[in-house]
């Protein structure tokens, strides 16, 4: 086959693809990361606010910011990627708020999630769409 | 130790006692995810800064714990209580064993 101008960009894409064609396998890993999180405890969905853009042009950093007062934890989940886990913020008894920025990288559009473990043991939950033009999968 | 590791911390220098302040930092690292390839096919191993803490005068502040999902250049924001006049603690753990240090000091004033 003569490897035309035509054919070499339909390669690249799929190459392109292949690279992250190892993601969307991986909700249920998500799933099980929270159940681990949360000890299969009823999760709320009250008191937690996950502030994230809803499109991201560059996967690779993505600024995300938790604020949920009362909070002890707070666990960040990005539920497409291949490894979901993203952090998770231990507040100590100086901490000025329950609360804090960081910038994270997105493989794909997909939801990210966090989850706050209060000081009396309840969970609550958010998530956020976020739409991502170039992903963050190291391809 | 990875090459090029730069810690940078922005604390305001005085505060009245009891406030709340923002802190921001910011660590250059690769935060090499583990996921990527060489030219050649191969898998470059994961090599990331995996837990971030601050302290002030010797009580924890913030502990995170870091997934190779963080982007590159670790950035953090968070607020802190000033009870008195001290030092802030900055430690960046790595993968490596590495371990990277800032302290930042702060009046009452």
């Amino acid at each position: 086959m003569k490897l035309t101008r035509r054919h070499a960009l339909v390669m690249g894409a799929g190459a392109a693809l292949a690279n992250c064609i190892t993601l969307p396998a991986f909700a249920s890993l998500g799933d099980d990361a929270i159940a681990a999180f949360t000890g299969g405890a009823e999760v709320g969905d009250t008191g937690i606010t996950l502030t994230a853009p809803a499109i991201a042009e560059n996967g690779n950093t993505v600024p995300v910011s938790v604020d949920a007062p009362g909070a002890a934890e707070i666990m960040v989940l990005a539920m497409g990627n291949p490894t979901p886990a993203v952090g998770t913020f231990k507040f100590g008894e100086l901490a000025g708020s329950q609360a804090a920025s960081t910038r994270i990288r997105l493989a794909g559009t997909q939801d990210v999630v966090a989850i706050a473990k209060m000081a009396d043991g309840t969970f609550v939950k958010a998530s956020s769409n976020v739409k991502v033009t170039i992903g963050g999968c190291g391809g | 130790m990875a090459s090029g590791v730069k810690p940078r911390v922005k604390v305001p220098k005085t505060a009245a006692a009891g406030d709340v302040v923002t802190i921001k930092t910011l660590i250059s690292h690769k935060m090499e995810s583990g996921q990527r390839k060489d030219d050649d096919g191969n898998i470059i191993p994961r090599s990331i800064i995996n837990r971030f803490t601050c302290d002030f005068n010797g009580k924890n502040v913030i502990d995170v714990t870091m997934e190779p999902a963080i982007s590159t250049n670790p950035y953090f924001e968070f607020e802190a209580i000033v009870p008195e006049a001290g030092d802030f603690k900055f430690t960046w753990y790595d993968d490596d064993g590495s371990v990277y240090e800032e302290s930042k000091t702060i009046k009452i004033g």
